[in-house]
């Protein structure tokens, strides 16, 4: 066990070591000035020569790409994450605010695909071959070829802007002070987005439930109760449920890196302030310290989703506990 | 005619499961009737008439294929009037002369789309074969090439799923400058991962069975047997991987295309579309963005059939699925 702790430990800064050089590389390779893509054309041909060069030296573009790694690397072991240019913030302030509201978001779409999806699979599979279980798989089919923002522009067209039930974008009250904003103005924000991605997500995992329900109909022990003159509804509840749920719930935890790449998406196109629209914001406007910081926590959630279905695909299967067994 | 000699016919059809040869055997049975004989009885009989499955399968397959070739290259045909804009017929709602209407310059937004369409096939084609070749190459090296380059090869597929898909794209078409190449080169560098493992495991397995290990027993150096025995197992697994890589592909350049890290804005693209269609929403151009996606979806769906048909057709184990 403890071995086991220490190799994902290590594992863990491993990824993180190799995420922020690629991270680094990949940015510091880029044909784009930062400083020419934040200041603008013309005021950039405006500017003295001084000026220039403190631009430069505020945007770290003088310097070499090893040294600027080395900075930060320093700087992060120490804690400090470096300063957002584009937020003019620290990078772990801008971090956990936005964390919050991104980590928020995908929770819900989490547990609602999770739910939907576990309980269209059973449906289906119970249902095996009937109208319902083809309508069930022809929208499984048809939702994972479905583009995710084009869905969410879709959402937002309908309920948002012709039906006026729900706010255009934001994650609260334009307007508001922050002390007057209420759980329900979150949750009304919120709800929009999260029903978006949670509908993305459902396909996976209702396919997968399926194929195991199928499976799982056709066992012995669903057989005997049956025999004992339990329904086929009744048997699926009390013996297939348990079998089904955790490997589900494993699947959802190991698609967190879609999930979170979804909310990339639709945090765009429904103005959300979270992570991905960071993402994209730092991207745009060439905020390296930003961008390496997003990078590093996104790297973050999906090792820390994939380490639980790891851990859950071992309690549920005890032949997967081998020992020396890489989790 | 006796009765025996009748069954013998229809079973013989439905053995063949040859439909010509059924009806012939109806036809047969209907005049025998009409002549006063008493008709058989026949137990088994498909309750509906249709094609067998693999010829169906085909037929999707060839149809769907013929589709996207059909969109890439009007789209190519029509890429010089999708740039021309008619400022008299700006904003107009389809009609029969615009079916998806008109945006705020006055293209034509059919038009626009297929163009779009063409280019994104473009770009998924070539994406798709870099990344499967990528994959092919560093699965066969991973199985063949001893546990360091095993160790090398896993690792690096693990730091690639690592890392969010989207955020990757990000990088990569940031780092390449953005434009057509940053889209085209990022899509084409992070999609090898899961074809990689499937050919490694398919390689491991190839690798064990027994007429390898008589051909190097015999004597063949290990280039013959990679060419010879190990490329010809793996080719299907490649194939179907290839073909549904595509969707992935088309997907992530237009989801990169639309936030603003891949194609130039002048360029007809459906990442380009509907990302300018968010700003006429609120005005209620909704043509904007419904058929553009649509018509995405659509290219989607064709290839995930194409490719999961092939798949069928090369596997003779699940094809009756």
């Amino acid at each position: 066990m403890a071995s086991l702790v220490a190799r994902n430990i290590v594992k863990f800064i491993v990824l993180m070591f190799a995420v922020s050089v690629v991270t680094f590389v990949l940015v510091g390779i880029s044909p784009i000035d930062p400083v020419q893509a934040n200041v603008g054309q013309s005021a950039y041909a405006s500017m003295s020569e001084d000026q220039r060069a403190d631009l430069a030296r505020y945007w770290g573009t003088g310097t070499p790409l090893f040294e600027r790694y080395i900075n930060w690397a320093s700087a992060f072991i120490q804690g400090d994450m470096g300063t957002s240019l584009r937020f003019n913030a620290p990078v772990s302030e801008v971090l956990v605010n936005r964390s919050f509201n991104t980590l928020a978001l995908m929770a819900l779409a989490w547990v609602l695909s999770g739910i939907f999806g576990l309980a269209m699979g059973i449906v289906a599979g119970i249902k095996q071959g009937t109208l319902i279980d083809r309508i069930i798989k022809g929208y499984c089919f048809v939702l994972a070829s479905t583009p995710t923002f084009w869905l969410a522009l879709i959402v937002l067209m309908v309920f948002a802007v012709w039906l006026g039930w729900f706010p255009i974008g934001f994650s609260a009250p334009i307007g508001k002070s922050a002390a007057d904003i209420t759980i329900f103005d979150l949750l009304h924000h919120i709800i929009l987005p999260a029903l978006t991605l949670s509908v993305v997500g459902v396909a996976n995992v209702a396919l997968h439930t399926r194929e195991k329900t199928i499976d799982i109909m056709e066992s012995d022990y669903i057989r005997f109760a049956q025999a004992r003159g339990m329904s086929r509804l009744q048997a699926a509840r009390k013996h297939g449920l348990r079998n089904l749920a955790l490997p589900a719930i494993s699947l959802q935890f190991a698609s967190i890196s879609e999930i979170f790449g979804g909310s990339v998406l639709v945090e765009q196109v429904f103005s959300y302030p979270g992570l991905g629209q960071a993402a994209v914001n730092a991207g745009v406007g060439s905020d390296v310290a930003l961008l390496v910081g997003i990078t590093l926590v996104s790297a973050a959630i999906v090792f820390g989703g994939n380490l639980i279905a790891n851990i859950l695909y071992r309690v549920i299967d005890p032949r997967i506990k081998r020992r020396g067994d890489a989790l | 005619m006796s009765r025996k000699h009748l069954f013998a016919n229809e079973e013989s059809a439905l053995h063949e499961g040859n439909d010509a040869s059924l009806q012939a055997a109806s036809v047969q049975a209907a005049t025998l009737s009409a002549q006063g004989f008493e008709l058989p009885t026949v137990f088994h009989r498909p309750a509906v008439r249709r094609f067998n499955n693999r010829r169906q399968t085909k037929l999707i397959c060839l149809v769907s294929a013929a589709i996207l070739v059909a969109i890439a290259l009007i789209g190519v045909l029509l890429m010089p009037v999708a740039m021309e804009s008619d400022l008299s017929q700006a904003r107009q709602a389809p009609s029969f002369e615009h079916p998806f209407g008109t945006d705020n310059l006055g293209h034509d937004m059919l038009i626009r789309t297929v163009a779009g369409l063409s280019t994104s096939i473009g770009i998924g084609l070539f994406a798709a074969l870099v990344s499967s070749i990528i994959a092919l190459i560093l699965g066969t090296v991973a199985a063949l090439g001893g546990k360091k380059a095993d160790a090398c090869i896993t690792w690096l597929t693990d730091l690639m799923l690592g890392i969010p898909h989207i955020v990757f794209l990000l990088l990569i078409s940031y780092a390449l400058g953005k434009g057509f190449w940053g889209v085209a080169l990022g899509v084409a560098f992070t999609h090898w991962p899961s074809l990689c493992r499937v050919i490694r495991a398919e390689v491991l397995q190839v690798k064990q069975s027994s007429y390898v290990a008589v051909a190097r027993s015999l004597g063949r150096s290990p280039l013959y047997i990679a060419l010879h025995h190990v490329l010809p197992a793996v080719l299907p697994q490649y194939l179907v991987g290839l073909i549904l890589m595509f969707p992935h592909a088309i997907l992530h350049e237009a989801a990169i295309t639309f936030l603003g890290f891949g194609l130039p804005p002048e360029q007809p693209a459906i990442g380009i579309i509907l990302s300018e269609s968010m700003s006429y929403l609120s005005v209620g151009m909704w043509w904007l963005a419904v058929f553009p996606g649509l018509a995405l979806l659509l290219v989607v769906l064709l290839f995930d059939r194409a490719g999961q048909g092939l798949r069928r057709l090369l596997d003779p184990a699940r094809a009756q699925e």
